[in-house]
């Protein structure tokens, strides 16, 4: 009986929260027919935000596979001052609200803030643009990777690099050779939730967008404009496609988490 | 005399785990350090490798001073207790890694490379076994790919940290003839550490007897055994004798 409810408690939790939300995004989206949905995914406007997306994203996850895997073979291997530090501050985009994130960012990178107004002069602009929206959501999302590399390379221990340093090898062979293969499931995991994030992040970036029509409006920021303006298919047909992206990694997440591990315990 | 160590000092914050320790042996010879946990002698051996670096001291070898030589360009094989496995390498890539890694002037043909690791799988008869990993091995035949790949680079000495203890004993025993012969094949130097008396004796043509950071008695078994220089070294003759 209570294994009962609680199933039943669960899936209808599940059902309210998540699947019916998920189905109301598409039934909303083709509610005018599959041509009114075809021209709202068409739209210049629509288009030109998947591609901003698309691109930040790719822009964004070089930049913290590099310093996530950095991060976390420095705190791993390493006994240095500020290692403490660097483990909570780490930890800081997790706590701190998006959209202070996002002003935090304006106040600093700004055209009126310290960095901002130095790089002025040059002609530099880091707010308002592409390099912003980057900047911000590498922000949100740099934990992501080096909390899932750090546990595996605890785990994995130092022994397999310093044989490596023995039998001759450099560093970058070491890391290419020894560390990326013991840690490449868990960068694979770190990577998709960074991807998955960056791809929804909207507080953040909705600060430091400067929200232009067609130039600076990432898809979070496009679906919610087009509700303001009471384009509704427009909006959830927008959001069939984060929705969609979004189904895509939490695939990738589960084919990762069903032979990482496995293939771990083999090899 | 082919390596010397030469008043080796090596505290870890507050703990001096290395007094003033001085070796020498010569070519081809087959060292024990032998002393119970605590005594320095795994430190020693992670200093001699240039995994560690000694406070103070220096370490020669064939002349030249190596104390301050990356561990990468000693030429040490190493075996580690653990024997440390790339576990995503096969044991053909295992074996090979160290000649894969070498500067492309002086790295062999990709050929040679694989002449050399079918060679070394034959001299710990494991060549049926290329493929596996690591996971798919014994502890035993781990403990070999370990030597091999270890002597793959042709070291100018050969250091093995405690290589037997993740074995049961009758693995043990089969091991070390073969680590011995397979030493004396290479030609070349070893260094074992280790807190096995039978081990020490079995294998070494001379035995370091270390305790609390010093090296109380140097010399061959059966002289430790006859003349042992301190109540200490009497004790572990025969304690493990009787």
């Amino acid at each position: 009986m209570t294994r009962f409810i609680l199933i039943a408690l669960s899936l209808l939790f599940l059902g309210l929260m998540v699947i019916l939300p998920v189905i109301a995004i598409f039934h909303r989206a083709f509610a005018d027919g599959f041509g009114a949905y075809r021209a709202a995914i068409l739209d210049p406007e629509t288009l030109a935000a998947i591609r901003l997306t698309v691109i930040a994203t790719l822009l964004v996850l070089p930049l913290n596979v590099i310093f996530g895997v950095a991060a976390a073979w420095a705190i791993a291997r390493f006994r240095f001052v500020g290692r403490r530090v660097l483990l909570i501050l780490i930890e800081i985009p997790f706590a701190v609200s998006p959209i202070v994130a996002g002003l935090c960012f304006l106040l600093i990178y700004g055209a009126y803030g310290p960095v901002g107004a130095l790089l002025e002069p040059y002609g530099v602009q880091l707010m308002f643009n592409l390099t912003g929206i980057v900047l911000v959501s590498a922000f949100v999302t740099c934990p992501f990777v080096m909390r899932e590399v750090l546990p595996v390379l605890m785990v994995t221990g130092e022994d397999e690099e310093l044989a490596a340093v023995t039998l001759g090898a450099n560093g970058w062979q070491i890391f290419r050779h020894v560390v990326l293969p013991n840690i490449s499931w868990g960068l694979a995991y770190g990577v998709v939730l960074t991807m998955a994030r960056a791809m929804g992040e909207f507080g953040a970036v909705s600060v430091v967008a400067g929200a232009i029509r067609g130039q600076t409006m990432t898809l979070p920021l496009q679906i919610e404009l087009m509700y303001n303006d009471y384009n509704a298919t427009g909006a959830f047909a927008a959001a069939t496609v984060l929705t969609a992206l979004a189904l895509v990694t939490l695939v990738l997440r589960g084919v990762l988490n069903r032979f990482g591990p496995k293939r771990e315990a083999h090899a | 005399m082919t390596f010397q160590a030469l008043d080796i000092h090596k505290s870890f914050g507050d703990t001096e785990v290395l007094k003033g320790v001085s070796l020498s042996m010569d070519e081809g010879e087959f060292v024990a350090l032998l002393g119970p946990s605590g005594s320095g002698k795994t430190t020693l051996l992670n200093i001699i490798a240039g995994l560690a670096h000694a406070d103070r001291g220096q370490l020669l070898f064939a002349g030249e001073d190596i104390t301050r030589l990356p561990a990468g360009q000693r030429h040490f094989g190493f075996v580690f207790q653990n024997y440390a496995l790339f576990r995503h390498m096969t044991v053909a890539q295992n074996i090979a890694f160290g000649l894969r890694v070498l500067p492309r002037k002086s790295r062999p043909s990709r050929s040679a490379i694989a002449a050399r690791t079918r060679e070394l799988l034959e001299m710990i008869e494991m060549a049926d076994l290329a493929d596996r990993f690591p996971a798919q091995l014994s502890g035993g035949q781990r403990q070999r790919v370990a030597m091999a790949r270890a002597l793959a680079i042709e070291p100018r000495l050969l250091l093995m940290d405690e290589p037997f203890s993740a074995l049961d004993a009758q693995v043990r025993q089969s091991l070390r003839e073969s680590v011995r012969d397979l030493q004396r094949k290479a030609g070349v130097g070893a260094i074992m550490v280790t807190h096995d008396r039978a081990e020490a004796w079995a294998l070494a043509d001379r035995v370091a007897v270390m305790n609390e950071g010093h090296i109380v008695q140097f010399d061959r078994p059966e002289v430790l055994s006859s003349n042992p220089s301190s109540d200490f070294v009497r004790l572990l003759v025969r304690a493990d004798a009787a």
